[in-house]
């Protein structure tokens, strides 16, 4: 990762429009040529195991966590407040180089692989923010979910019209225009576009009212009655445990709790320290 | 290596490639590069002020220098009567009567409420004030261009002894800088890159065309010296004696020791600004500068006025550029304003301060002399490269006269490559910033 | 007191030269705004590619003429424009694998960027200046006018007339079917869109799997084709010498600027908007006012509100008065 205010020239002429986009670029790095995938046996379909890592050569942020999910399951990762709950997620989808542990998607260990061939493996990753083209139509925004598809993508976006019927009505406009429960479903429907293996939500519902809340949970859970396993990292602890199939508490970057949805909400020390009581 | 030896044998190199100079083509042509080298660096310091510590992109350096050379000529060129007579109070009107118009935009716009009232106050007092600016001025332009055209047909200067327009060069160009710093810095992110760009077009542009300024193209020749001149060197009996028992002919002597003059001068005014520059960065002042340019949300939200430090550290940094053109003109002892070129006067010297060490006063200073030392040797170089390279071909050959011809343009190709490689190799410059 | 001939005077000298330069300057301002939008900085080599462009067609237009091949009335240098645009494209990519790409995988700081385009100025205009010298080079061939002034004088009867120009018909045909072109491939194409994309939202693209290199390699034969296209309208309308266009930057940043940095629309609207005050405010109005006004009230002087040395000045002008009122620009800076 770089910041803008790294190289040789820090801060300088950053803040002259007239020279330097002040859209600062990406922050995800393309390697060269990413590693290859293996065949990995009797794993979960998708599972982060043993993971350790941290960003550059800073201290460990993950410290030996492991997170799996099976097809039709919706995983959930909470726990407080810098917990590497994001980090995590990152580790799965490559955006952390990991020193220990492995990555297994399908029978495939994918931990060589560059974020951008673990789409092509099958992951479908919807970031926290600046997840879709403001400036595109929704329309737009799903054809470019399917760019690396050679294939009629149009049933496809009847899919996700009706999982998102809201999309379909305002297809024409500029997804910056949308409003921030609208723009989520933009940002899963430009994920599902690729028809991936797997579907992996950070923070789905940050920012949204309670109400829009509710109902990006409906859509998530019949997302996931599709068959779609569903990997997702939730800040509301208490709604996110409720829909969750399999769930991981992670405190300090370890796995803290690991059980069903059901079963952590049960669990005396998971409510006294993270769902308040 | 340490740091003190690396920097110490990067200047004795250049030292020495001047030195060369002297040896293999004259003493006359080193000295030559060694007063331009002076002028650069004083310019490069003057970017570095801007560049390296606020991280400001100016990119309108040769409008700043010209300014400077403008004051030359308004300092120290003797008045003239007729020309004043003629029109000079009529002009000294118009140019008042165009800066109240200004004035009283700004405050309509200021006092007024926004709506569309205020719009057409403001318009009208715009176009009103233009054009009793210009029915006023245009008349005493015209008979102080008329009167004497062909040695004249300007206003003069004040007369002073030049030394004192370098001061003056600066002042006039921090005053530019300030009205373009105000209103280019003050905006939500900044366009100062594209506004200077600007303005150092317009300033070539009035340059050119107000003659009753500084003779437009018609250029200003004759400029008071602040040294003496050789041919009184020559006539005088006692540097006739020194000079004879040095054993140097008085012709060429006397040449080198007018330059040898002029880069006293220049060094002593190069020595201040560095060392100012120096304590500047080592002050508060300059750290405070440094804290804003790497993380300018911070020193915000630390109540920094950063709109007010930048536009501070623009308007010093474009008066010692004008300080710098006050002392090129002086050297040179005319006006040539088509001489101003953007490549020669902005660009270059952005390459003298990146392959110097941006942030780095010793390295502009040591960019200056190094990238004016090629920028004057690639040419004869690139000579020899292409007479070496058209030897073969038949004499008479298009080819041949054409490679002969183009041998100039080969220093811009080499300007552009030194600034890719230092990049490319070593970004933060020859002497880093610490 | 006479309107028709006022607006025939007005077309003559206001209205067909500034929309022919508009058109020059919209399609410079679009490349400008593509790289700014793409690879996120502003090209200060942009101007020195235009004369690359115009050079390269220069010399495929003489070797036509040598060959003794001429379109009749069009100028031959249309016949020789595409492969003017291939050799600049071929130009401009192995200037990108050779120095740009290396600090786009570093991901470094754009305004790094900003000064290798600089330090690629001075060797762009050194090549150019090289290959055919600093003076002007003259390549217009085929028909002077459509029609001339006399010709329209003649069929109405009027005083005044106006007379059009090849290069001035040129130029607005080619401008119309470039940027339809340009605007068809942004928003039909998949390639185009992926553009957008890639312009509007960097990582995402890459998540969705858009390859950036490739990306940047369409946008670099894309802002060739721009150059060499505005570089060799300029210089049919005007004259060719590498430094007119190193000067044309202004203007063009100006209007990429002033419409809006990264917009494809903002840069056409900009290079109309900075052509049209320039024109109209260095044009002496005496000779549309004498027919416009009684002849009582006819002006005594030229009606000149700036000298047209100062035309520059005019395109800072309204590029300030743009940006106090609209920091954004007329059309938002958004995305390519």
């Amino acid at each position: 990762m770089s910041g803008a205010n790294d190289g040789p020239y820090g801060g300088r002429g950053v803040r002259d429009a007239s020279i330097v986009n002040p859209r600062a670029g990406g922050e995800l790095v393309t390697p060269e040529r990413s590693g290859d995938a293996t065949p990995a046996e009797g794993a979960p379909f998708l599972a982060g195991r043993g993971m350790t890592g941290g960003y550059g050569k800073g201290p460990d942020i993950l410290h030996d966590c492991t997170i799996s999910v099976n097809p039709g399951q919706i995983a959930v990762i909470v726990g407080p407040n810098g917990a590497g709950k994001s980090t995590a997620m990152k580790a799965i989808f490559g955006m952390l180089p990991l020193r220990e542990g492995s990555v297994v998607l399908d029978g495939q260990d994918i931990t060589a692989l560059s974020p951008q061939d673990r789409v092509k493996a099958g992951m479908g990753f919807v970031p926290q923010t600046n997840n879709i083209f403001a400036s595109m139509s929704v329309e737009e925004n799903l054809e470019m979910g399917a760019f690396i598809r050679q294939d009629d993508i149009r049933p496809t976006m009847e899919q996700v019209y009706d999982l998102f019927p809201i999309l379909r009505e305002k297809r024409h406009q500029h997804a910056g225009e949308l409003s921030g429960g609208q723009r989520q479903q933009v940002a899963v429907g430009r994920a599902l576009m690729t028809k991936p293996k797997v579907l992996m939500l950070d923070e789905p519902t940050a920012g949204v009212s309670p109400i829009v809340m509710d109902e990006l949970f409906d859509r998530i859970i019949e997302v996931s009655r599709t068959g779609i396993p569903i990997l997702m990292v939730e800040q509301n602890a208490r709604q996110a445990l409720e829909i969750a199939d399999r769930a991981y508490v992670l405190v300090q970057g370890a796995n803290a709790h690991t059980g069903s949805g059901r079963e952590l909400l049960a669990d005396p020390e998971v409510r006294r320290s993270f769902l308040g009581g | 290596m340490n740091e003190t030896l690396r920097n110490t044998l990067l200047f004795a190199g250049v030292a020495m490639m001047i030195v060369l100079t002297g040896v293999f083509q004259s003493w006359n042509s080193a000295l030559v590069i060694l007063n331009m080298g002076l002028v650069s660096a004083v310019m490069a310091l003057g970017v570095n002020l801007q560049w390296g510590f606020a991280g400001l992109f100016n990119v309108g350096v040769m409008g700043f220098v010209a300014l400077g050379g403008l004051a030359t000529v308004l300092v120290s060129m003797p008045p003239v009567g007729e020309a004043w007579a003629a029109g000079g109070t009529r002009i000294l009107a118009g140019l008042a009567i165009g800066a109240a118009t200004i004035t009283a935009a700004i405050l309509a716009f200021g006092r007024m409420a926004p709506g569309r009232a205020r719009v057409l106050v403001v318009l009208a007092i715009l176009v009103i004030g233009f054009f009793v600016y210009r029915g006023v001025l245009d008349p005493g332009v015209e008979a102080v261009e008329r009167t004497n055209a062909a040695s004249t047909g300007y206003l003069g200067g004040l007369g002073l002894p030049v030394i004192l327009s370098w001061p003056v060069g600066g002042l006039i160009a921090a005053g530019a800088a300030w009205i373009i710093g105000k209103t280019a810095l003050g905006l939500r992110s900044d366009y100062l890159a594209i506004a200077t760009l600007g303005i150092a077009e317009i300033v070539i542009a009035v340059l050119k065309n107000e003659d009753w300024l500084a003779r437009g193209v018609k250029n200003v020749i004759g400029l008071p010296r602040p040294v003496p001149y050789e041919v009184d060197l020559q006539r005088s009996r006692e540097f006739g004696d020194i000079v004879g028992g040095l054993g140097l002919d008085p012709v060429t002597a006397s040449g080198l020791w007018v330059k040898a003059n002029y880069g006293i001068l220049f060094a002593i005014v190069l020595a201040i600004v560095f060392v100012l520059a120096q304590l500047a960065l080592h002050s508060p002042w300059g750290r405070m500068m440094r804290a804003i340019r790497d993380n300018e949300t911070a020193a915000r939200a630390m109540g920094k006025d950063v709109t007010r430090r930048h536009l501070q550290v623009f308007v010093i940094g474009s008066a010692v550029c004008g300080l710098a053109g006050a002392m090129m003109t002086t050297l040179d002892g005319q006006l040539t304003p088509a001489s101003y070129q953007p490549l020669r006067f902005t660009f270059l010297v952005w390459v003298m301060v990146i392959v110097g060490g941006s942030g780095s006063n010793l390295g502009a200073v040591l960019g200056g002399f190094l990238i004016w030392f090629l920028w004057v040797q690639v040419e004869p170089l690139g000579q020899l490269v292409m007479s070496a390279l058209a030897s073969p071909l038949p004499e008479g050959s298009a080819l041949k006269a054409h490679l002969a011809t183009s041998a100039a343009h080969i220093r811009l190709l080499t300007m552009g490559v030194v600034l890719l490689l230092v990049l490319r190799f070593s970004p933060r410059g020859l002497i880093p910033e610490k | 007191m006479e309107p028709i001939n006022a607006i025939v005077a007005l077309m003559n000298f206001v209205v067909i030269p500034a929309t022919a330069y508009g058109a020059q300057l919209a399609l410079g301002a679009l490349g400008v705004t593509l790289v700014y939008g793409i690879l996120r900085f502003s090209n200060f080599a942009h101007g020195d590619s235009m004369a690359f462009g115009a050079m390269a067609t220069i010399l495929f237009t003489w070797g036509l003429q040598a060959l003794g091949i001429s379109l009749g009335p069009i100028p031959t240098a249309l016949l020789a424009l595409p492969a003017g645009i291939i050799v600049t494209a071929l130009f401009l990519l192995g200037t990108d694998r050779v120095v740009y790409r290396f600090y786009r995988r570093q991901k470094a700081n754009p305004v790094i960027l900003v000064i290798v385009s600089i330090g690629v100025m001075f060797i762009y205009n050194g090549v150019v200046r090289l290959i055919v010298g600093p003076g002007d080079q003259f390549f217009d061939d085929g028909a002077r006018f459509i029609f001339t002034v006399r010709d329209f004088q003649a069929w109405t009867g009027l005083d005044e007339g106006f007379g059009l120009r090849t290069s001035q018909a040129i130029t607005l045909i080619t401008a119309v079917i470039v940027v339809a072109a340009l605007f068809w491939f942004l928003n039909r194409t998949r390639t185009g869109k992926s553009m957008r994309a890639f312009s509007d939202n960097e990582d995402l693209a890459l998540l969705s799997g858009i390859n950036p290199e490739r990306v940047v390699a369409v946008t670099w034969v894309i802002v060739a084709a721009l150059a060499t296209l505005a570089g060799v309208l300029y210089g049919l309308d005007k004259s060719f010498k590498p430094f007119t266009y190193f000067q044309l930057l202004l203007p063009i940043f100006a209007a990429a600027i002033v419409g809006g940095l990264g917009s494809p629309v903002g840069a056409i609207a900009g290079g109309f908007v900075i052509a049209f005050s320039e024109v109209t405010i260095t044009y002496a109005w005496k000779r549309v006012l004498a027919y416009a006004m009684p002849d009582s009230l006819e002006p005594s002087n030229l009606v000149q509100l700036l000298s047209t040395d100062y035309k520059f000045a005019v395109s800072f002008m309204i590029l300030v008065v743009v940006l106090l009122f609209r920091p954004t620009g007329l059309f938002k800076g958004k995305s390519v």
